[in-house]
């Protein structure tokens, strides 16, 4: 005990950068400071992490920022006011709303297409991944030819016959775009599984009698975790890309709801004069999904060494 | 040569040929495999998620005999797996059913349809390959220069931006205000019956029947979306140029190539990319087969009458017959290619074909 107290670091830095750690604890947040400084390091994926901040903070006190409703207009005095115009920053769409309202409100139904998808296609690719590459031989075989089938179709058209034959609608617009996205994760998590399953701590999890589905959900799925929310993270852009296009077609998000898909979709009728109504709505489209870009690069280069040499 | 040798010798050919057969034999379990489960999925599209397909087709209207008819026309009072049976045996014959829109089969309309979209995602692979290879060869030689930051950021503007918005806004700057090409469409309606396509790839129709003025028509209407899609392929092909260069770029051959006084030029476009180009290929395939499928948002926004056109009018109109034969069509050719790639990858390079 009293080698412990000489030992100890004076300051936080170096108890984090400990060789030594003295618990788990703090192990952990020492490698969580590790993988935190080579993030920060890249101006980049700081700022990605700062546009999606914003957004979620916009998500979430939407309903204090917005300076007028989003579903209401002013059809008597506000119709498709420019951009600049008094009191409405971004103009005003031919219902009169405010268009920046329904920017903001939009944040909502865009945070919530990406966060459902990652909760339904995430753990289902990090199950059949794990579970395939785990019990090996004929289940390994079944499980990722169903994978690789499913890998080989184009995602945007099947996603569109899905929410056809399930009718328009931004739940079924989630579920067509999570069942066609899994794929990928089951493969990245079958490959981890691999470099895993045979090293010694799932063996000796093993003798201690583990059964195959502890050891799979407590012992493999967690080594996959790092290099599924890399790729997770990058989805998201193509995620909201497949959303947008969805509302765009007039599958996705129903009117009056301010998908940004669908407010382009709406402001294309009057893109050769208002060309306000079309335009800000893509632009918030393009400024999230850059976001969501550059946060999962930045991940790709903090969390795996071994692929950001390239 | 003694005996045992010539013995060995043929024995190590038939070896290899045993060898040969296995991998195409596995290469058609897995299109059969891929394909069977594309038809299934679609299968499963069109028949069990709707409550009742005889009602997606008559409508709530129709009297009971109607129904009873329809239905048994239409075989769903066969089980389950009669009825996917029979649904993969016709859609091999490239037997889709009639779209309800338009009445013909759907494979006839189809036909008809599918040329615009070849052409249009050729052109944009095109304009994608040929400025995108070189600005990811540039990026990987300049590494860390202002050239190369520039060709990251193209590449991400084009991850992150939405293309049917693009596509308006080109429409907006190129075609309103700089009137630098034509409107939103094929081919001028004063050429619409003057000019009859033969293989339908307008392009070159016009040129094989010497009609300049038509020629020139047809790029003024295709240039733009060409151009749109165009830039969605070099986004993915400059990154990928870079990458893989990047990698040849460290080799030791290329430290030879230097010591033995090559030029630089000479290193970077002959060596080097030479050796890149083998995964640069599967990369361009699998662009282009990107594409196709990108095709469905762009054709809406440019009024293209391609495959993706009639997808997205199909679907306004709850035509689901032509939703799935488009489906499957795309999809059919979406496979072929990814699995064409992965072939070309393994003949063209010897690395991979060895093991």
């Amino acid at each position: 005990m009293s080698l412990a107290t000489e030992t100890r670091p004076t300051t936080r830095r170096e108890w984090l950068l400990s060789d030594r750690p003295q618990s788990r604890l703090q192990a952990r947040l020492g490698r969580a400071y590790m993988t935190w400084r080579r993030f920060s390091a890249n101006r980049l994926a700081v700022a990605g992490l700062l546009i999606l901040l914003a957004l979620v903070l916009v998500a979430a006190f939407a309903d204090q920022i917005a300076p007028h409703s989003p579903f209401v207009g002013n059809l008597a005095g506000a119709r498709l006011l420019p951009p600049g115009s008094d009191g409405y920053l971004l103009g005003t769409d031919d219902q009169g709303r405010d268009i920046l309202s329904r920017l903001i409100h939009g944040s909502r139904l865009t945070l919530m297409v990406v966060a459902l998808v990652a909760i339904i296609a995430a753990p289902v690719g990090l199950i059949v991944g794990a579970v395939a590459g785990y019990a090996g031989g004929w289940i390994d075989a079944i499980l990722m030819r169903v994978t690789d089938i499913f890998l080989a179709f184009p995602k945007l058209v099947l996603a569109l016959a899905f929410v056809a034959a399930l009718g328009p609608g931004i739940e079924n617009a989630v579920i067509a775009i999570a069942i066609t996205s899994w794929p990928p994760y089951a493969r990245i998590a079958r490959a981890e599984t691999l470099t895993v399953r045979n090293s010694d701590y799932i063996a000796a999890v093993r003798l201690m009698g583990a059964s195959p589905m502890r050891i799979v959900i407590r012992h493999v799925m967690p080594m996959c975790l790092s290099s599924l929310i890399v790729r997770v993270t990058l989805d998201m852009a193509g995620i909201i890309l497949t959303a947008a296009g969805l509302g765009f077609l007039g599958l996705g998000a129903q009117p009056p709801l301010p998908e940004w898909g669908a407010m382009i979709a709406s402001g294309r009728r009057f893109i050769l004069d208002q060309w306000w109504v079309a335009t800000m709505p893509g632009i918030a489209i393009l400024i999230v999904s850059l976001g969501f870009n550059l946060l999962g690069d930045g991940l790709r280069d903090a969390l795996d060494p071994r692929e950001s040499g390239q | 040569m003694s005996l045992s040798a010539i013995e060995r010798g043929s024995g190590r050919r038939r070896a290899r040929s045993r060898k040969i057969v296995a991998t195409a034999l596995q290469f058609l379990v897995v299109v059969a495999t891929t394909y069977l489960g594309l038809l299934a999925v679609t299968f499963f599209i069109g028949r069990v998620i709707p409550i009742d397909p005889v009602l997606a087709v008559l409508g709530d209207r129709a009297p009971a005999h109607v129904v009873d008819r329809t239905r048994e026309a239409m075989g769903l009072n066969l089980p389950l797996y009669q009825q996917f049976f029979i649904y993969v045996r016709q859609a091999l014959s490239g037997d889709f059913g009639v779209s309800v829109l338009t009445t013909n089969p759907v494979m006839t309309d189809i036909r008809r349809v599918f040329p615009a979209t070849i052409e249009l995602a050729t052109l944009g692979t095109l304009i994608g390959g040929l400025i995108g290879v070189p600005l990811g060869v540039l990026a990987a030689v300049k590494r860390g220069s202002i050239a190369d930051q520039i060709v990251r950021v193209i590449g991400l503007v084009g991850y992150s931006v939405p293309i049917f918005w693009l596509a308006l806004l080109a429409l907006l700057v190129f075609y309103a205000r700089l009137q630098w090409v034509a409107y939103p469409g094929r081919i001028d309606i004063v050429y619409e019956y003057t000019f009859t396509p033969i293989t339908g790839f307008y392009l070159v129709d016009a040129l094989w029947q010497g009609q300049w003025d038509v020629f020139r028509d047809v790029f003024r209407h295709i240039i733009l979306p060409a151009s749109l899609l165009g830039y969605f392929s070099l986004a993915y092909i400059s990154r990928m140029t870079r990458s893989f260069m990047l990698n040849e770029l460290q080799q030791e051959y290329i430290v030879a190539a230097r010591a033995k006084g090559l030029s630089e030029a000479r290193i970077i476009w002959g060596h080097a990319l030479r050796n890149a180009a083998v995964p640069l290929v599967t990369v361009i395939a699998l662009s282009y087969a990107g594409l196709l499928e990108g095709s469905v948002l762009t054709e809406t926004v440019f009024a293209w009458p391609g495959l993706g056109l009639y997808i997205t009018n199909s679907l306004q109109n709850a035509d689901m017959n032509a939703v799935l034969g488009g489906t499957i069509i795309i999809g059919s050719v979406f496979i072929g290619i990814n699995l064409l790639s992965d072939l070309l990858y393994r003949t063209l390079d010897p690395r991979t074909r060895a093991r």
